[in-house]
């Protein structure tokens, strides 16, 4: 009797399915519980892994209920390659499709933001600009265009995430209050950090991300967002290490 | 059929352990009886950031084994193109003192199944395995070294003894073997055969590398002792008997200890290296 790997595998994720017959002890007889080792080693490693790739949902919802969702998840979306250090890139519209979590409608935007933490941790090295590399005259600053480091990453929702992902992750955070939240990731080094974006701080962002002049992406932002802050979204850049060049357009007359 | 200028084994006839980022600094400080240090290939794919800078800095102080845990080469489908691509990479990169992978497959229908899964003993897996490790050391460009797993059940279908078959694979393929220990003995118990006994079968002039675990004890449906190879806590003492065995046939080998789960702080494992010195200091060179 030939087991083969189809049949083992589908064997391993639903347990109740037999084990396949050609699997057994020293004495011929049949595997029975032995085969619930690779079960077992293959449920409890892919949700420790879920555990460690999402702490704030886990904590959300507690480690319990995390278990028993990760169980239903990792059997509807096995990793797709061996880089485990990405597995979960499906989980937000895993959660967002939760029927049962519809009350908690934030959920799916903090296992977002979570997954781009972990890709900004894993990111390529970027080397920063010197702090004062943009200490130039204001027409020069406008006409300038900006290269972002490649941990950078912009995330929009229409939930509080950067309050409620600080709120359990910090000792002494804030209580979250409703409302729309852009966040901004940036790396410094070697350690990923969230930062609250300023009203029109992701739309600006993304016009340097597109390849627009700070001036050009200034003037369209404020024409949607009169509030938007210039300054303080370039403050978080620069503070962050995000810019990595900075180049100046100059129009010859 | 690898071509022997790829022979490039650097490993010390040393104890070694595998690399935790929480023992980074301790590591720099006070890493002595360590010799050098193993990574699970996987976990220096990404881009950069700490892992990636942590090993660059490692690197030039100890030797690197490279140990990779997600090639599926016993898969029944072809190894995946992009993955070798990234070991190739990763190799390229650090120069490592060593490279090895697994008897086992792990990848099944593009799913990725995070643990190191087991294969008939038959001559179409005999086959398949050497025509993977023929592609991997083709790719990557280095002999790598094949592990022996841990076996929680046997398969009917089998026809070769697992030393006699993975002599075969080295024969015909030219890779080392990494010979671990402590799946011997947990294959052992489990499969009720004796360790001595596989070890006076296995092929000893082809090892480049020892590795040393810890282990749970469970029980199958019977009540006999089933062991998990869980890599969770000290190596217990008849696996250390079992080493002593190995080296006194075997002479100095590259010895490493592997904790992967409830990793304990830097002392604790310094311990277990300790005592793989004190068995290696017991064999005349
Ligand atoms: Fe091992």
């Amino acid at each position: 009797m030939s087991v083969s790997q189809t049949s083992f595998h589908s064997a391993l994720l639903d347990a109740s399915r037999p084990v396949p017959d050609g699997l057994q002890d020293a004495n011929a007889a049949p595997a029975g519980r032995r085969f619930s080792v690779y079960r077992n080693n293959v449920a409890v490693s892919l949700t420790e892994a879920m555990h460690q790739a999402f702490p704030v949902i886990t904590k959300l919802l507690g480690p319990q209920n995390m278990d028993g969702l990760a169980g239903i998840f990792l059997r509807q979306h096995p990793p797709s390659s061996p880089l485990m250090m990405f597995y979960g890139e499906d989980f937000p519209g895993f959660l967002a499709g939760m029927e049962q979590l519809s009350h908690l409608g934030y959920l799916a935007d903090i296992a977002r933001l979570e997954l781009a933490l972990r890709r900004a941790y894993h990111a390529a090295d970027g080397h920063p600009i010197e702090p004062d590399a943009l200490a130039i005259a204001p027409e020069d600053l406008m006409a300038a265009k900006l290269t972002l480091a490649p941990a950078v990453q912009v995330l929009r929702s229409d939930w509080p995430i950067f309050a409620i992902w600080q709120y359990n992750s910090q000792a002494d955070a804030p209580k979250p209050q409703a409302g729309a939240q852009d966040v901004l990731i940036t790396r410094p080094e070697y350690d990923p950090a969230p930062h609250l974006l300023p009203a029109g701080g992701a739309d600006w962002i993304a016009r340097i991300q597109d390849g627009q002049t700070i001036g050009a992406a200034f003037e369209a932002t404020a024409a949607e967002t009169p509030e938007f802050d210039l300054g303080t979204t370039l403050a978080l850049l620069l503070q962050g290490g995000a810019i990595t060049s900075v180049t100046i357009e100059r129009l010859d007359t | 059929m690898l071509d022997d200028a790829l022979r490039s084994n650097r490993l010390p006839a040393a104890p070694g352990v595998g690399y935790k980022p929480q023992h980074f600094s301790q590591i720099l400080e006070h890493a002595k009886p360590v010799a050098w240090l193993e990574i699970h290939a996987e976990n220096y794919m990404g881009d950069g950031g700490r892992p990636l800078a942590q090993l660059r800095h490692l690197s030039e102080q100890f030797p690197i084994s490279v140990h990779g845990v997600g090639l599926s080469i016993g898969g029944e489908t072809p190894l995946d193109t992009d993955h070798l691509a990234r070991l190739k990479h990763l190799v390229g990169w650090l120069n490592p003192a060593s490279f090895s992978e697994h008897l086992a497959w792990s990848t099944h229908d593009s799913h990725f199944l995070n643990d190191l899964l087991p294969l008939p003993y038959t001559d179409a897996t005999l086959t398949r395995v050497c025509d993977h490790i023929d592609q991997v050391q083709e790719v990557v460009g280095r002999q790598m070294l094949l592990e022996n797993p841990s076996s929680y059940l046997a398969f009917e279908e089998s026809t070769w003894s697992e030393p006699d078959f993975l002599s075969e694979i080295a024969r015909r393929t030219g890779c080392g073997l990494l010979l671990d220990v402590n799946n011997v003995f947990v294959s052992a118990t489990n499969l009720d055969f004796s360790p001595q006994g596989y070890i006076d079968a296995y092929p000893l002039e082809q090892v480049g590398e020892i590795h040393l675990g810890g282990h749970d004890e469970d029980e199958d449906d019977h009540g006999r002792p089933l062991l998990i190879d869980s890599h969770g806590r000290e190596v217990v003492d008849p696996v250390w008997a079992l080493l002593d065995y190995v080296l006194e046939q075997s002479g100095p080998k590259p010895l490493l200890v592997e904790w992967d789960t409830d990793v304990p702080d830097w002392p604790v494992l310094r311990a277990e290296a300790e005592r793989a010195q004190t068995a290696l200091d017991r064999v005349p060179a």
